[in-house]
């Protein structure tokens, strides 16, 4: 149901969000935003074989903030890590029908978020 | 599904009573306050008139001192651009307090670009305008100050009595932004030294697109507006005749009813505001005396002002935000994204929390209606901080410190 400025997807991600929760010894975890301004995302990644095989997240913020993040984890399950970093804000806020001007940060921080928890996994998985 | 509307301080419903007073400018009594060398001329200048002395009325005023204008954003950019010009040569200084409306905050940037200093008055915990810093503030080239009687966001009645007599001794032209609160608390500028006073007829259950600004006697300002001689020459162009006269309906409802009004807001508000208690970690923002009756705003750790109202929402629960996603949710730029100026005025730290809540109830809210926002939001705001990074963080560092 669409309610004010956001289309029927954000509302529908907004209100029932996908995979939110944490992955215990995650494969790689990435943490962008700041609750001061307005929205913080904390994604956590399990991959095998360079697939992202689980995907959960945990977000403080606006509807847009929220229906962002379930979004993407949505798209970057089953993805490989290449396809996975490959994917931009503008993805996401397409997959969710666009987003108002002003929320389209919200994006970014998806973006963010999944190359901050591929650049962590990176990182341990180095040498 | 029952749906409550607790947003009052945004907009308030037409009350049926004004509207049957404004019908008959619709239709039978079209005529233009400025052409009045006929019948139709004529009626529309005795109805204006006419509501010119009841806005008067309610404030304590003669009915000389009120010009209608579109709505307070207008009332406010005529008082403090109109003021700071009118204020004459040798006067170039502007006192404001830091939780004003954007319709004052912002009408200051022509100012500052025109070379006028402004102060900005600090605010304490609550909200409140220290009288001691307006009157260290106040020097002989001051043109104007501007506190507003109460705030929308977080409902602090502001001691405008006190601030105006130190202003009067002062000799400076004091602006007092009633538009939260006459109609809903006496406001009677024979009791407040105000020079200058914003009203706006949304804001009591009369039509959007009125509003006056009351001038005492003799206070200097000049026009913004620029045409023919409507509204005493304060304000060029033809009156929207019926909201004014729907402005005046409103004013003498309000002045009859506030009492009963105010008693009755303020018992829900008490119901509201006790039952919020049960929901951990929820502080309430606003003087906790000194308020708007039926005015309750809070914010709650862990947890985004906007996703808080969305959910309300769906409940059928209609609250506002001074938070900074959803209260510029229409804005075009992510410049826009600006937390609340007044709750960073009142020191509420920013990195927790980006969203007080406002309920501001109507008189036809009702016990029920309250309920049903009381029962509402515990389950919204567990559902939200299960989806906290932030939260998630905070329950870890309880384990570890018990």
């Amino acid at each position: 149901m669409a309610a004010g400025p956001y289309s029927e997807k954000v509302m529908d991600h907004f209100m029932n969000p996908r995979n939110v929760g944490e992955i215990e010894s995650a494969d790689g975890v990435g943490e962008v935003g700041n609750p001061a301004c307005g929205d913080m995302m904390r994604l956590y990644l399990k991959i095998d074989e360079g697939m992202v095989v689980d995907a959960k997240f945990r977000t403080f913020g606006c509807g847009a903030a929220i229906a962002s993040s379930s979004m993407l984890t949505e798209m970057i399950k089953g993805k490989t890590v290449d396809e996975a970093r490959a994917i931009t804000n503008q993805h996401v806020a397409d997959a969710l029908d666009g987003l108002p001007a002003v929320k389209i940060h919200c994006s970014v921080m998806a973006e963010q978020a999944v190359k901050s928890a591929l650049d962590d996994y990176a990182k341990k998985h180095a040498g | 599904m029952t749906k409550a509307f607790f947003d009052h301080i945004s907009t308030t419903p037409l009350d049926p009573r004004v509207f049957e007073a404004m019908r008959p400018y619709f239709f039978d009594r079209y005529g233009n306050p400025s052409s009045h060398i006929h019948d139709q001329g004529q009626a529309a200048v005795r109805a204006v008139d006419q509501a010119r002395a009841e806005v008067a009325a309610l404030i304590g005023a003669k009915a000389g001192e009120i010009v209608f204008t579109s709505g307070a954003t207008e009332s406010n950019n005529l008082a403090v651009l109109g003021a700071a010009e009118g204020a004459g040569a040798g006067k170039r200084r502007v006192v404001v307090s830091d939780v004003e409306h954007f319709s004052v905050m912002n009408a200051l940037i022509p100012l500052r670009n025109a070379g006028y200093e402004v102060t900005v008055l600090p605010v304490d915990r609550n909200g409140v305008v220290d009288p001691d810093a307006v009157r260290k503030a106040l020097r002989a080239d001051t043109a104007l100050l501007s506190v507003m009687h109460a705030n929308s966001e977080i409902g602090t009645i502001e001691p405008v009595g006190q601030i105006g007599q130190i202003a009067k001794e002062a000799g400076v032209t004091f602006h007092v932004d009633a538009t939260a609160s006459a109609g809903h608390i006496p406001v009677d500028v024979r009791e407040i030294p105000a020079d200058l006073v914003t009203l706006s007829a949304h804001n009591f259950y009369g039509p959007k697109g009125a509003g006056a600004l009351y001038l005492r006697e003799g206070t200097k300002v000049a026009p913004r507006t620029f045409g023919g001689f409507q509204e005493m020459g304060y304000r060029a162009g033809t009156e929207n005749v019926p909201a004014v006269v729907g402005m005046g309906a409103a004013a003498i409802l309000a002045g009859r009813e506030m009492g009963a009004w105010a008693e009755h807001l303020s018992r829900l508000g008490k119901t509201l505001w006790d039952g919020l208690a049960a929901i951990p970690m929820l502080h309430y923002t606003g003087h906790p005396s000194e308020r708007l009756p039926g005015h309750v705003s809070f914010w709650v750790e862990h947890v985004e002002g906007e996703s808080l109202l969305l959910f309300l929402n769906m409940k059928g629960v209609m609250a506002a935000s001074g938070s900074a996603c959803s209260s510029n949710l229409r804005g075009h730029d992510e410049e826009d994204l600006v937390a609340s100026p007044v709750l960073r005025a009142i020191g509420v730290p920013s990195d927790i929390c980006t969203g007080s809540i406002t309920f501001s109830l109507g008189k036809g809210n009702t016990a029920d209606e309250v309920r049903l926002a009381l029962d509402a939001l515990p389950g919204i705001v567990d559902r939200l901080r299960a989806m906290s990074p932030t939260y998630l963080d905070y329950q870890k560092r309880q384990v570890k410190g018990g």
